[in-house]
């Protein structure tokens, strides 16, 4: 997994994201971004990779959960 | 006589004692039916006009500030100026005075939700051996009395204060202007009338030219407050804390123990609920705690816009600073955008009034001005919607890029607590002459040219000081390349090129030696390179080998003599 920046001009990408999402409704949005993870996730394809992914962030938040 | 900017802030107590206030001296012109003509008439005594009536006066062009209140700006406002500010604010001699009274800083914080520690912190200056380093935080007032102080001394500009432009008629040859003072009104003449003259600009609207570009509906409290505090001297930046919940918060240092709190405060909010003074005082306990002693010098609420006009030079008359665009302060782009207006117009201007350069080189100043507008507006509009998301989804991707930044290095990159000031690269500029030869990006044909250490007979000296105000062909030589006599004495129409070599090191030739490299590196120089420099220390073109014929076309392309 990768921590370090490798996306070219993120201000560029984030200000794109944000516009993906203009205008939308909140269930709109949401279904918006669940596209978008299936993508992303098919172009990164290496199911180890996602796993990691997976697994980062399912021990992120049962940290936040205990306190 | 109406307080300065009483329209967006209130100066208070100590505020209010550091301003100097300045008497009208009744002009010479007032009373007489005849026309005085300058060649620069200049709408505007803050910062941009200023600076722009001092480097006309270098140039030894005469000008007239008029200026319609009697002080320098009542609040702070601008705090924090840029690396390319002191380079620019060092050609006028005042570099150092920013550098001795304010305070320097590097690094940035950033903090989220309840932690003390910051999610991440932020060096903004990556290269540690420049004359200047990447920000100064100094209250705008002092830099405005050190721009007036320098004009004092010059017999080229004369600051008339409260002396308001009123009206005003364009015709092909000159543009003749109305002033109202507390005596009567008179009226002048000039070759040129910069309307400097802020983000109101009456002269836009006298014009009835346009102003376009977003409002953002947040609201900001300012509050500079004067107190004794042992906080680091960083830029300290709050995403959701517990003293400003929901919100976000800012604290810097300025010089002389004034600190500016900047707190958001949302949408719907009540103008003078806000600014009640228990109301400020409990926001500030808040974040202070209860035992800090404090002072109020400025207090000020406002919100942000993010526009440009269409084009800056309407015939005479050209438009420099705030009057020609605006945007919200997180980046610190205001002043250090006009900054370099006037950097970008006062050669030009030059080489136009001395008729060296044809009428077109005004219009490479809105292209290359544009464009510089045009990347601020694109920053500080991405800093705000990232610190003032408009949408549910649009905060929930800012809090996801926070809670991810502490351990995941990529999310730092996102995260946006305003990108500050750097100076713009004329990428697209069609002055600039592209690479032939195989270089670096670094310093490219477009980019202001970046400082090095050298030693200039055995004495350290900065590279920059040897640049700037005249077309400058820089050339890097050793013992084995020394620089050709072509490369001496060169001119094109009227326009010299100076020479400044730099020896590499270990071969002082007792002009400038690259000592520890640094020159060389920063511009990719191999023996022999040539640079070719503007007078407002852009790099124009740049060869592998001194070529006359290429270089003599580079200068023209860059005073537009090429069609
Ligand atoms: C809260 C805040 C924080 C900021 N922080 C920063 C920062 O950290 N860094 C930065 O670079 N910038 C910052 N800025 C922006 C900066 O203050 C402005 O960009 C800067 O003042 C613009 O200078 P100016 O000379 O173009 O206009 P102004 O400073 O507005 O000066 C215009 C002058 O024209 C005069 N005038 C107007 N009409 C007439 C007339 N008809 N006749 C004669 N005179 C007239 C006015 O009285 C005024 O003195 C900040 C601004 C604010 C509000």
């Amino acid at each position: 997994m990768h921590r370090e920046l490798r996306i070219d001009d993120p201000d560029a990408f984030y200000e794109r994201l944000i516009e993906l999402h203009a205008n939308r409704s909140a269930a709109d949005s949401q279904l918006i971004n669940a596209k978008l993870i299936l993508m992303m996730a098919n172009e990164i394809g290496d199911r180890g990779v996602l796993d990691e992914l997976l697994r980062a962030l399912q021990d992120d938040s049962s940290k936040d959960a205990s306190g | 006589m109406p307080e300065k900017y009483s329209d967006i802030g209130q100066a208070r107590g100590a505020g209010r004692e550091s301003r100097r206030t300045f008497a009208f001296v009744r002009p010479p012109q007032l009373g007489s039916s005849k026309v005085a003509h300058y060649p620069v008439v200049i709408a505007g005594g803050g910062p941009i006009g200023l600076a722009t009536a001092a480097f006309l006066g270098k140039a030894g062009i005469k000008s007239v500030v008029l200026e319609k209140h009697n002080s320098v700006s009542d609040g702070s406002r601008a705090i924090c100026w840029a690396k390319r500010t002191l380079e620019i604010l060092d050609r006028l001699g005042i570099g150092d005075h920013l550098l001795d009274k304010g305070v320097t800083w590097n690094t940035g914080k950033v903090y989220f939700r309840d932690s003390r520690d910051p999610v991440y912190a932020f060096d903004l200056l990556a290269d540690k051996e420049q004359k200047y380093p990447a920000f100064v935080n100094l209250q705008q007032y002092f830099v405005e009395e050190y721009l007036l102080e320098l004009l004092a001394e010059q017999e080229f500009s004369e600051v008339r204060w409260q002396q308001e432009l009123v009206a005003l008629e364009s015709s092909d040859s000159e543009v003749v202007v109305t002033v109202d003072t507390p005596d009567g009104r008179y009226r002048l003449s000039c070759d040129y009338l910069i309307a400097a003259d802020g983000h109101r600009s009456p002269v836009r609207a006298m014009m009835g030219l346009d102003f376009e570009g977003r409002v953002f509906e947040d609201n900001f409290l300012i509050a500079d407050v004067r107190m004794k505090a042992g906080f680091p001297v960083e830029r300290r930046f709050w995403f959701d804390p517990p003293f400003n919940r929901g919100q976000t918060a800012l604290l810097h240092k300025q010089a002389a123990d004034v600190w500016r709190i900047d707190f958001q405060l949302g949408r719907d909010i009540d103008r003078d609920t806000v600014l009640d003074e228990k109301n400020v005082d409990a926001k500030i306990r808040a974040f202070l705690g209860p035992d800090v002693d404090f002072d109020y010098e400025w207090v000020s609420l406002y919100t942000f816009h993010c526009r440009r006009m269409k084009q800056f030079v309407h015939d005479r008359v050209i438009f420099v600073g705030d009057s020609a665009h605006l945007v919200s302060p997180f980046g610190a782009r205001g002043a250090n955008g006009g900054l370099q207006d006037v950097d970008n117009l006062v050669w030009k201007l030059d080489l136009l009034m001395q008729k060296l350069a044809p009428a077109d080189i005004l219009k490479s100043y809105d292209e290359e001005r544009i464009y510089g507008a045009d990347e601020n507006i694109m920053n500080s509009t991405r800093s705000t919607d990232f610190i003032s998301p408009k949408s549910e989804i649009s905060k929930a991707f800012r809090d996801a890029a926070l809670e991810l930044a502490r351990d995941y290095p990529f999310a730092r990159a996102i995260v946006n607590s305003g990108r500050l000031s750097v100076p713009c690269v004329l990428d697209e500029s069609r002055l600039m002459t592209a690479d032939e030869d195989d270089f670096t990006d670094t310093m490219r044909p477009g980019s202001p040219c970046m400082d090095a250490p050298l030693s200039c007979g055995g004495e350290p000296a900065w590279l920059l000081e040897h640049l700037g105000e005249r077309f400058v062909g820089l050339y890097f030589s050793d013992s084995e390349t020394p620089i050709p006599d072509a490369a001496r004495g060169l001119e094109l129409g009227g326009i010299p090129v100076d020479t400044v070599t730099v020896a590499a090191s270990g071969q002082d030739d007792g002009e400038m030696c690259d000592e520890n490299g640094n020159a060389y590196l920063h511009y990719d120089a191999s023996p022999g390179t040539y640079y070719l420099i503007r007078p407002d220390q852009h790099v124009a073109g740049r060869w592998r080998q001194f070529d006359a014929s290429r270089v003599a076309d580079a200068l023209a392309r860059a005073t537009c003599q090429t069609t």
